[in-house]
């Protein structure tokens, strides 16, 4: 594994975790280059008679710093685009481009590289490691990306900070609630300073308050110029969302921007994060 | 991600189901502990038997009579009492002996003892009395021939055997049971009520397959024909050969004298045999060789079967982690990583399955197995560590493989 690539990807010396403001430090495609490029995208599951068409043809760009909220009826393809997004599935046609760079052609270890440094994903069964101590998880990707022990932790410590869970560190997922569990896989996405933070559903398994925390978090981080894409089910989580895509039978059918790319999120302040913080 | 980090998951995954995970290695420690004990006992007892087979003589041959179709016990057994069956063959007689000795043509000899034996000779000392269970009747010679040492005293000397003194030389055995803890050179025993002198006492070579080498009495050869057996035919006559690798030219030498005396020509079967010691051990340790071979392969065998436990239980840990998997691989976990993860649980459990096999092997060889004192064999060790190390990654490498090919979204989606 790669150690030469610590520090330099990761942002200057500010540290990732503080530098958020600074997401696209270190990438080489600046400013006029989307995040996400995705073209004539579709996805067919299955063959013969069982076949699934489950995106027939997406074309979607995400500028840099957006934040993208991704809604549709159940079985419309928003998992799917998703997948194909956060690298963890091929789509059957189409070009993926990731800041610039053809996903589709990279090798393995390429890839793997890619999910570790650039993209953070939240999955909505939260996906913790069982028996590893939140900090353990949160440490995970930095380990795979060959981030030296001791920095390790302190990235780590200071992205559990950054969801208010510094005093939850030593606790296995079992030991925590849903909404915190959440969190700390929020804290895991964020920790490698990704490029593209993608979330599925993250807030569908939580109560309205865990749903608040989880969603002034990423107010906070779309405010720092962090580029989000979520996917919900809940109008009041869309319209946190600087921008909301309906999916409707895998093919995009609504496109509407709710607040100007480099603005603020419409509702951040609603909620200050600090007192999302204090209630646990 | 270094390899010091990938054993330290390899390690969390091996401790989060330790019972599971100790069950494995005792499979592999059984095959590797069963592997080097059985191969020490085969080694153990062939060792055993060289040394018997040694203890009988360096370089020596034995030559005894044969009478017809006769299928008796090697010549060491001799035809003892001096009564042996008179059938028309000849037996060996003292001038076969010293034409042995005296022709010019055996230069691979050094030293000829025409050998008779009587066995169950009552002993007495004042009050014990042992049954000496063989009296041996023969020149000085016949000591170092047959590698019997003394531990006190000194051997009878030649001027003994012309003399026909009655001098004799006893074995530990005879020596405890007549005079327990006194010095028994110098004092007279009684042999079947003829008066010996005890000279010597031979060193203790321990007992050979049932019968006690050292109750036995050694005299010079015509104080024994005289009192015990009469001046019929010879026992035996040992040979010693100038070296080891002489001892087939020597046996030339001495089927040509014997086959000249006794007029054996052409086809005619001879009267005597000679029993060859060195050609005997390469016998003996062939077959043992085969005995090792065959309780290496059954152990072989259940190294194997801990093999398998190990391809299970990895097959069985690959899939009850599949999600897992997924979700390393989500965060960015390389492949490397992964498989290495896992080979080196499988690595781990062969290796100190293993170590603790050789652990046990090595406890268990202090034991005296089915009447064998085991001896370790250090290339087993070696051997059985290296094939458990290579078992647990061979079969280690299918589970691991199949978890580092899969798709991030196939394995999280996996049931
Ligand atoms: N692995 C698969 N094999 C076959 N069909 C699949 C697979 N995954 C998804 N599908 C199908 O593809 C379609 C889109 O699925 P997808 O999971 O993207 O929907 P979704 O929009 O995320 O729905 P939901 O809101 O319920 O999560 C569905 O019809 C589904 O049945
Ligand atoms: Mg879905």
């Amino acid at each position: 594994m790669n150690r030469r690539a610590d520090g330099t990807s990761h942002g200057p010396a500010a540290g990732p975790v503080y530098g958020l403001a600074d997401a696209s430090a270190g990438d080489a495609a600046n400013g006029a280059e989307p995040v996400l490029l995705i073209r004539d995208v579709t996805k067919v599951y299955g063959e013969g008679e069982a076949t699934v068409r489950a995106l027939r043809g997406v074309s979607l760009t995400v500028e840099r710093g957006d934040y993208v909220a991704i809604m549709g009826a159940s079985g419309s393809g928003k998992s799917t685009l998703m997948n194909i997004i956060g690298c963890l599935d091929v789509p059957t046609t189409g070009t993926y481009l990731l800041g610039g760079v053809d996903v589709g052609v990279l090798d393995e270890v390429r890839l793997a590289r890619v999910r570790n440094r650039r993209i953070g994903f939240v999955f909505q069964s939260f996906n913790l490691i069982p028996r590893m101590s939140a900090l353990a998880n949160v440490e995970l990707p930095l380990a795979y990306g060959g981030v030296r022990a001791a920095e390790r932790r302190l990235r780590a410590l200071a992205a559990l900070g950054l969801v208010g869970l510094s005093d939850r560190v030593g606790h296995q997922p079992n030991e925590l609630s849903g909404g915190q569990q959440q969190r700390v896989a929020v804290a895991r996405a964020l920790v490698t300073s990704p490029t593209l933070l993608l979330a599925d559903e993250p807030t569908g398994a939580l109560d309205s308050t865990s749903t608040g925390d989880v969603l002034a978090i990423f107010d906070r981080l779309s405010l720092s110029g962090r580029t989000i894409v979520v996917i919900t089910h809940e109008h009041d989580v869309a319209a946190h969302a600087k921008r909301v895509i309906r999916l409707m039978d895998g093919r995009i059918v609504e496109d509407r921007r709710q607040a100007p790319v480099d603005g603020p999120p419409p509702l951040a302040g609603h909620r200050p994060p600090t007192e999302a913080m204090s209630e646990r | 991600m270094n390899a010091l980090e990938i054993t330290r998951f390899a390690v969390r995954g091996l401790t989060a189901n330790k019972m599971r995970s100790v069950l494995t290695m005792l499979g592999i420690l059984i095959g590797v502990a069963a592997v080097i004990l059985l191969v020490a006992v085969g080694q153990g007892s062939s060792d055993a038997i060289k040394q018997r087979i040694q203890s009988l003589g360096a370089n020596t041959l034995t030559v005894s009579a044969s009478f017809s179709g006769g299928f008796g016990g090697p010549g060491m057994r001799g035809g003892g009492g001096g009564g042996g069956p008179r059938t028309q063959a000849r037996g060996l007689t003292l001038e076969d002996a010293r034409a042995i000795a005296d022709s010019g043509n055996a230069p691979s000899i050094k030293s000829v003892s025409p050998v008779v034996t009587s066995s169950s000779a009552t002993t007495t000392y004042e009050g014990a009395s042992h049954a000496i269970s063989q009296v041996v009747g023969t020149y000085p010679s016949y000591f170092e021939a047959t590698n019997r040492p003394v531990a006190s005293g000194s051997y009878f000397t030649n001027q003994d055997v012309t003399g026909v003194r009655k001098v004799v030389v006893i074995g530990k055995t005879v020596a405890d049971e007549l005079f327990g803890r006194l010095d028994p050179v110098g004092r007279n025993v009684n042999i079947q009520g003829v008066s010996f002198t005890v000279v010597g006492v031979l060193k203790e070579s321990g007992s050979t397959g049932g019968q006690d080498a050292d109750d036995v009495a050694v005299a010079p050869l015509p104080a024994v024909q005289q009192s015990l057996t009469g001046y019929g035919s010879l026992g035996s006559i040992v040979v010693q050969a100038t070296g080891a690798e002489k001892t087939d030219a020597a046996e030339a030498e001495i089927t040509a004298i014997l086959d000249q005396r006794h007029d054996i020509t052409g086809n005619a079967t001879a009267d005597y045999r000679i029993l060859n010691q060195a050609s005997l051990q390469e016998t003996v340790t062939e077959a043992t060789g085969t005995f090792t071979v065959l309780l290496a392969a059954v152990a072989a065998i259940s190294l194997l079967v801990g093999g398998i436990g190990i391809t299970n239980i990895m097959l069985v840990t690959v899939t009850e982690r599949t999600r897992e998997i997924g979700i390393r691989k989500a965060i960015g976990a390389p492949r490397g990583a992964i498989l290495g993860q896992f080979l080196i649980e499988a690595t781990l459990l062969s290796l100190v399955g293993g170590l603790l096999g050789v652990g046990v092997a090595v406890a268990g060889s202090r034991f005296t197995i089915a009447g064998v004192q085991p001896v370790i064999v250090p290339q087993s060790i070696v051997l059985a560590l290296g094939v458990s190390v290579a078992i647990g990654l061979f079969f280690g490498s299918y589970p691991a493989n199949r978890a580092a090919k899969l798709r991030p979204i196939e394995a999280l989606r996996f049931e």
